[in-house]
């Protein structure tokens, strides 16, 4: 059980830096998850916490106490790696007791820990097998059955999930959930994949280009990303954004005005914004509606049933492509001349640089 | 391509006539080893003729094999032992923390092969007596094991590069030392690999003649000094020097035969993954 904190790190390549100063406390028992696309630094970051990668400055402390000339082996951090990482030329049972082995720990202690792990994992009947008679979904199990066995400070988990077939990425999505609650240890989440970080993680670190875009929980980011890359990284479908103008402004409203020359008004953010300037509106597929009378036209391009529901995309007039969520019954065709209306009140608004602009409330 | 049953045909005869061209020298000396003197020089050559022993009897009355034989298994394998120990730390630390050096280093080892090795002979010769060394084995194995060090490293170099480095990755989060990393999985991993360059490393260090000859002259000459002798300058005997050979051969050829499957596996090893 430890809490990470990470003060002002930095890596550098050669004279190219990818890391640019974070800082960054983790939680003791907390489930975070480092998540952006490939590049942003993620696995690098997660890379310095182990002590695979050394840290070209700032400090990383485990616990409090300095980690930067400690060696990967004396952190006492377990990894679970994206290929999994096991020693092909050892049973699993071996695989699962190498650390404890390598610890001095005797024979039948360490046949007990690894017996009590395969249990928690219902992977008993696995132990004597090599690792290349197992499936994706066992090897995955194992690694984490190998690194469960030595009890760490903190799980680090490098993708975990990311060469499993979708459904058994499901269950163990559930399955990481029920392990972190049972073990009660800090574990340390890199992905790619929004959807794993938002319904896993307590909190969520979305990274971009080796900085910090925003953290916070999943609901949070979800509801108040805090810059245009966030709010069009979390959630699926994809956010939609709309260039727009601002016709008017007062203390309630804003009155924008679309390309197509419609005109919305969505609530006023705390920034004063004067009249001409250029904006981006953030609207989710959920709140983008089909409605005859609606503020956009646009052309259905193609359609995704989904059973409960159903995901229209459409293109609109001036080019910008929208996805709209409606009932799985839409009658809606593909080649449908469509209006869509935008739930003005759950807009989001973005200036020139990207960043998003606060309202007031909740 | 499509192979059909000509070209196969034709593969098949062309394969067979190369391998019997390598190995008709072998068989000849073999053959020869068995006739007399007179048959042996004999135009044309004999190809049936009474198998005698009589060589094999003068040539071991001649010379003690047992103890050239003794010291060629001891600078084979001291050679080797001291080459892989020398070369497994460079080939990892060049396989898994490259820098942008470690291509130069590598064309820089191997070149010292392309340099005949006579150009050296006397500062190496100079070295050798000043420090005690030659005929000795000691001096033996030394010279051998760094003759053979560059083949040794570009091998295991290669055969590394095959084991992904999140293995080692791996064991290190699992709280191995370097050295256990080394010996707990790097190792064990690349086992067939090891073998096959153990096996090529004996096998070169076996029939190495130029430094042999030169740097060890009674105590700690090998085979290849005691087939050397019966080819004497003032008239050869083909006969005995045809079976001085085959005793000196048959060692190493037995072993590369009983171990060709692990060398063969070893040579087209590459999938750890």
């Amino acid at each position: 059980m430890a809490t990470v904190e990470l003060r002002n790190v930095r890596k550098k390549f050669g004279v190219h830096e990818v890391i640019h100063g974070i800082d960054l406390l983790i939680e003791d028992q907390e489930f975070i998850a480092f998540v952006g696309p490939s590049g942003s630094g993620k696995s690098t970051l997660l890379r310095m916490i182990a002590g695979l990668e050394e840290v070209t400055e700032g400090e990383v402390l485990i616990d409090g106490s300095p980690a930067q000339n400690v060696p990967p082996s004396k952190r006492g951090l377990a990894m679970v790696f994206q290929s999994y990482a096991l020693y092909p030329h050892m049973t699993v049972a071996e695989n699962m007791s190498f650390s404890l082995r390598l610890a001095g720990i005797p024979k039948a202690e360490r046949e007990r820990k690894v017996r009590a792990v395969a249990r928690i994992l219902e992977m008993e009947p696995l132990l004597e097998r090599q690792p290349r008679q197992l499936s994706g979904g066992q090897l995955q199990r194992v690694a984490i059955g190998r690194a469960m066995v030595r009890q760490p400070k903190a799980f680090l988990l490098d993708e975990p999930l990311s060469n499993l077939d979708a459904a058994l990425q499901g269950q163990m999505r559930l399955e990481l959930v029920r392990l972190h609650r049972e073990l009660n240890t800090t574990m340390i989440y890199v992905t790619h994949d929004q959807l794993e970080a938002m319904t896993m993680a307590d909190r969520i670190v979305v990274l971009n280009q080796g900085k910090v875009e925003q953290l916070g929980s999943p609901l949070e980011l979800y509801q108040h990303p805090a810059t245009l890359f966030v709010a069009g990284f979390i959630g699926a479908p994809k956010m939609n954004f709309l260039d727009a103008e601002i016709k008017t402004a007062n203390d309630q409203h804003l009155i924008l005005m679309l390309t197509n020359g419609a005109s919305l008004a969505v609530p006023t953010p705390l920034e004063k914004l004067g009249a001409g300037e250029k904006i981006k509106l953030g609207v989710r597929a959920e709140h983008l509606t089909l409605e005859s009378e609606g503020e956009l036209q646009g052309e259905i391009e193609a359609l995704e049933h989904l059973g409960p529901r159903a995901y229209l995309h459409a293109r609109l007039a001036d080019g910008t492509r929208v996805v709209s969520q409606t009932d799985g019954d839409t009658q809606a065709r593909m080649g449908d001349r469509v209006a869509f209306r935008v739930r003005a009140e759950a807009t989001h608004l973005f200036n020139a640089s990207g960043k998003a602009l606060a309202r007031a409330g909740p | 391509m499509k192979s059909t049953g000509q070209t196969r045909w034709g593969l098949a005869i062309a394969g067979w006539a190369v391998a019997l061209g390598m190995f008709f020298p072998i068989l000849w000396m073999f053959l020869t080893s068995f006739k007399t003197e007179i048959t042996a020089v004999a135009t044309p050559p004999a190809v049936f003729f009474h198998p005698t022993l009589e060589n094999y009897f003068a040539v071991l009355e001649r010379a003690d094999y047992l103890a050239f034989a003794r010291n060629s298994v001891a600078v084979s394998l001291g050679s080797t032992l001291l080459a892989l120990a020398l070369a497994i730390p460079a080939a990892y630390s060049m396989a898994f923390f490259p820098t942008r050096r470690t291509r130069d280093i590598l064309l820089w080892m191997i070149s010292t092969k392309m340099l005949p090795a006579v150009g050296v002979l006397v500062p190496i010769y100079l070295l050798w007596r000043d420090f005690g060394l030659l005929d000795t084995l000691f001096g033996l194995i030394l010279i051998d094991s760094l003759s053979v060090l560059p083949i040794v490293v570009w091998m295991l170099f290669s055969y590394f590069r095959e084991v992904p480095a999140v293995i080692l990755e791996a064991s290190r989060m699992d709280g191995a030392t370097q050295a256990e990393e080394l010996f707990h999985v790097l190792l064990p991993l690349c086992t067939p690999g090891i073998a096959a360059t153990a096996l090529l490393s004996i096998i070169l260090c076996w029939n190495e003649a130029f430094w042999s000859l030169n740097l060890a002259t009674v105590k700690a000459a090998t085979l290849t000094a005691f087939t050397a002798s019966f080819s004497s300058p003032e008239g050869l005997f083909w006969a005995k020097l045809s079976a001085a050979s085959t005793l000196s051969i048959a060692p190493i050829l037995i072993f590369g035969w009983i171990s060709q499957r692990q060398m063969v596996r070893g040579l087209s090893f590459g999938a750890v993954k």
